[in-house]
């Protein structure tokens, strides 16, 4: 039982840390969102680039750094606090931990050392509007013809489609299973339709009509286990960066409560927002305890990690939503407006339960299993 | 980050398991099972075998004769025993009163006192709480007043668990009406024998008589048990409040409150099917499981904290908040599970000796640890206090 860092971790944190400070405050934040397309030419992904980062979470087999949970953890948390716009987690670790499980090494010379080195970006396109959170219960179907697949159906929700130089989509086979393809964005047939989200990410539904692939396209005929880890990396990830924000919303909260007077007083001398404050420091610190829980399951065998990795993103998918509510109401009016920088946060941790899976659908999970735990 | 016990703390684990297999009374492990109320003499039977076993003293280092055991030990130890069935120890001396001795004492007070708690020759109580100083300790009125050699104290004790039994009591008084509310306390220990102390019981709303009042009409007690100086009472009493604090989680409690409701909920038929398949029903018990989990979590951030050298902190108060709603949580479902058998009320089959048929004796409990459970978010600084400490010490409010 060890909860202490190792002295490179803290240096990651560190450099992180200070990285996000430095280049990401709120004002360039907003700069950042305001331009038209970034992707991997983007200098804060160049610079993620140069520190390693993008190595970081994969494993030496494939050229990565060997990173573990605890890596994946502390560096999305850090991007989390400052809710850092570029697509580390949707546009890199997600497909590219599926390309180091599926791929082929011609298909990883072509796709994932690209990414690795920061020369694209990808996409992973796993939902359906009619499937909800469900991987499995997809329409979309790939069907092998001779010496090609032919695709049809329809994605939503594939975040960074519009950054993207290719998608990794899944489709169900003539054999039952769920089979996975990278199908390059210029690709005849495929079509997107790109928005930003509530919280001020980039996503798409896209649309395959027909899409004729070499057979060299194909990642796996039988992608379930694989997908299945992925998506609880997902998972762990992205509990570990609504715990940066999270820390961000009570943070900004404290300090506008020890700032702002009201009745001669500041805001922190009454007891009812103390005791709000102090709940929304709980939920921040339990919320903490699940997301370490989540980081250190990833290895264990598929029906433990699923069932503790549900356990967290439904707990810190609620925890993000309370802290949101009350941050919003413990600034005030001022919490109401755009320009208010905790509002941002307070999208993100709200519209954070909806990415792969929410609170009930996690619930199921674990209630599943309460039997047998 | 890893979250796994090292092979000699399961080793340690399987031992403590082992013992609590063979040395745990069939007769007391039942009664704690079932929710009846133990006899002192059930908490000496058991207290001798612990003391037997050296582990009595689960937190005292090794020069006073304690299992010199860390933190992570004592936690395992702890969920050992509730796994177990086996009875909490009476914590008032062993885990209370001693470490202040061993702090503020003096070595003829350390000689005298604390074999005889380490052999169960002393039953100890807390005198802290009084009619007019609950979760405002410091402003109590207990006086004692200096005469020759010893303190005449007058004035009056209340909440004092298993008073009852107890022979010492180790009392707040002011000493100093004249000095700042917190520097006019001073620490005592009281032999309970002394003329002019009189236990009355309290009977709480679940019927049972747990505390008591404890009155103090001119009760001479000697100087030399006075712990610490005139006036650093407060000192003693805070330190004491942290060791409280400390494991208050109750996360082995929790752990086997689950598990018994899990196993309720499965037994228990409704509509034809089991209880803990009826979805509202069911969504609580996931939520309570994943809340333990959490709980459990941060408990091991602070043990390994501790471990590695760190105090237990204002970080104990987050597990007590968390922890009490928690348990009172459990045995809200625990009763609600077993429905119209939750009604029912046996206090003679609890509280004394009278025996009940089966089929009452496993539902008895429910209902009244469910009223019994409402002191945890009352005791040891209720749980808005544990707030007011977390915003001042941690959010610096």
């Amino acid at each position: 039982m060890d909860f202490a860092l190792t002295d490179e971790q803290r240096m990651l944190d560190e450099t992180l840390t200070r990285l996000v400070a430095d280049k990401v405050s709120f004002e360039q934040r907003r700069h950042m969102l305001n331009a038209s397309k970034a992707g991997a030419d983007d200098p804060l992904w160049q610079s993620f680039a140069e520190l390693g980062l993008l190595h970081m979470p994969f494993d030496e087999s494939v050229g990565g750094l060997n990173g573990d949970g605890t890596d994946l953890m502390i560096i999305l948390q850090a991007l989390g606090r400052g809710l850092v716009p570029q697509p580390y987690l949707f546009g890199l670790v997600l497909p590219g931990q599926l390309l180091a499980l599926t791929a082929s090494a011609e298909q990883r010379t072509r796709w994932l050392d690209p990414l690795l080195s920061g020369e694209h970006q990808l996409a992973l396109a796993w939902q359906e509007v009619a499937a909800r959170y469900d991987a499995k219960g997809i329409t979309t179907t790939a069907r092998r013809e001779d010496d090609h697949w032919r695709l049809t159906g329809q994605k939503t929700l594939v975040m960074n489609l519009e950054s993207a130089a290719a998608i990794l989509v899944t489709a169900k086979l003539d054999s039952g299973k769920l089979g996975l393809f990278v199908v390059p964005t210029d690709s005849i047939g495929v079509s997107g339709f790109n928005y930003r989200t509530m919280d001020e990410q980039s996503a798409g539904d896209l649309t395959l009509e027909d899409v004729v692939l070499g057979v060299e396209h194909c990642l796996s005929e039988d992608v379930e286990s694989a997908l299945d880890e992925v998506l609880a990396l997902g998972r762990a990830g992205l509990c570990a960066q609504a715990l940066g924000a999270m820390e961000s919303a009570c943070d900004q909260t404290l300090e506008y409560l020890k700032d702002r007077k009201q009745f001669g007083v500041p805001l922190a001398t009454f007891q009812a927002l103390q005791h709000r404050m102090v709940d929304m420091h709980l939920h921040l610190e339990q919320s903490r305890s699940m997301t370490i829980l989540a980081a250190t399951s990833l290895t264990l065998d598929s029906t433990d990690r699923d069932y503790k990795i549900a356990a967290a993103k439904a707990y810190c998918g609620e925890s993000a939503r309370f802290i949101a509510e009350q941050a919003i109401q413990l600034h005030g009016a001022m919490g109401m407006t755009d320009e208010c920088n905790v509002a941002s946060v307070a999208r993100h941790l709200v519209m954070f339960d909806h990415y792969l899976g929410d609170c009930d659908f996690h619930l199921e999970t674990v209630s599943d299993r309460i039997d047998a735990a | 980050m890893n979250l796994t016990f090292t092979t000699e703390e399961q080793r340690f684990r399987a031992e403590v398991r082992e013992f609590l297999a063979d040395s745990l009374p069939d007769d007391i492990r039942k009664r704690v099972r079932l929710g009846r109320h133990l006899r002192a003499d059930d908490h000496l039977r058991w207290q001798n075998i612990l003391s037997r076993q050296g582990w009595l003293a689960a937190n005292w280092p090794v020069e006073h004769g304690g299992p010199g055991w860390g933190p992570v030990q004592r936690h395992i130890f702890d969920e050992e025993c509730a796994a177990a069935h086996a009875p909490t120890v009476v914590p008032f001396g062993v885990n209370m009163v001693a470490p202040v001795i061993m702090k503020f004492g003096t070595a003829e007070q350390q000689a005298r006192y604390l074999p005889r708690i380490l052999d169960n020759q002393d039953w100890w109580c807390q005198g802290y709480s009084e009619p007019g100083a609950g979760s405002d300790l410091a402003s109590l009125n207990t006086r004692a007043v200096r005469e020759d050699d010893h303190y005449i104290v007058n004035g009056q004790k209340t909440w004092t668990t298993l008073g009852q039994h107890a022979n010492m009591l180790f009392c707040l008084v002011r000493t100093d009406p004249a000095a700042k509310k917190q520097a006019g306390i001073s620490f005592l220990l009281i032999d309970m024998q002394t003329p002019g102390i009189t236990v009355r019981p309290i009977v709480t709303l679940d019927g049972a008589h747990e505390v008591n009042e404890v009155f103090l009409d001119n009760v001479r007690v000697p100087v030399e048990n006075r712990v610490g100086e005139e006036g650093q009472g407060w000192t003693c009493a805070k330190f004491l409040l942290t060791h409280e604090r400390t494991g208050i989680a109750g996360l082995g409690h929790a752990k086997q409150a689950l598990v018994h409701l899990k196993s309720l909920a499965s037994r228990i038929q409704h509509r034809g099917k089991p209880l803990l398949e009826q979805p509202s029903f069911r969504q609580r018990v996931v939520k309570a499981e994943i809340e333990l989990m959490a709980l459990e979590v941060t408990n091991l951030r602070v043990i390994a904290a501790a471990r590695d050298g760190g105090a237990p902190g204002a970080e104990s108060s987050l597990l007590k908040v968390r922890g009490s709603e928690l348990r009172q949580e459990l045995s809200e479902l625990t009763r609600r599970a077993l429905g119209p058998a939750a009604v029912a009320f046996f206090p003679e089959f609890l509280y004394q000796d009278e025996p009940l048929d089966e089929a009452y004796a496993a539902s008895a409990a429910a209902s009244a640890q469910y009223f019994n459970r409402r002191k945890l978010s009352i005791y040891g600084g209720a749980n808005e206090i544990q707030k007011g400490i977390v915003a001042k010490t941690i959010l610096g409010m």
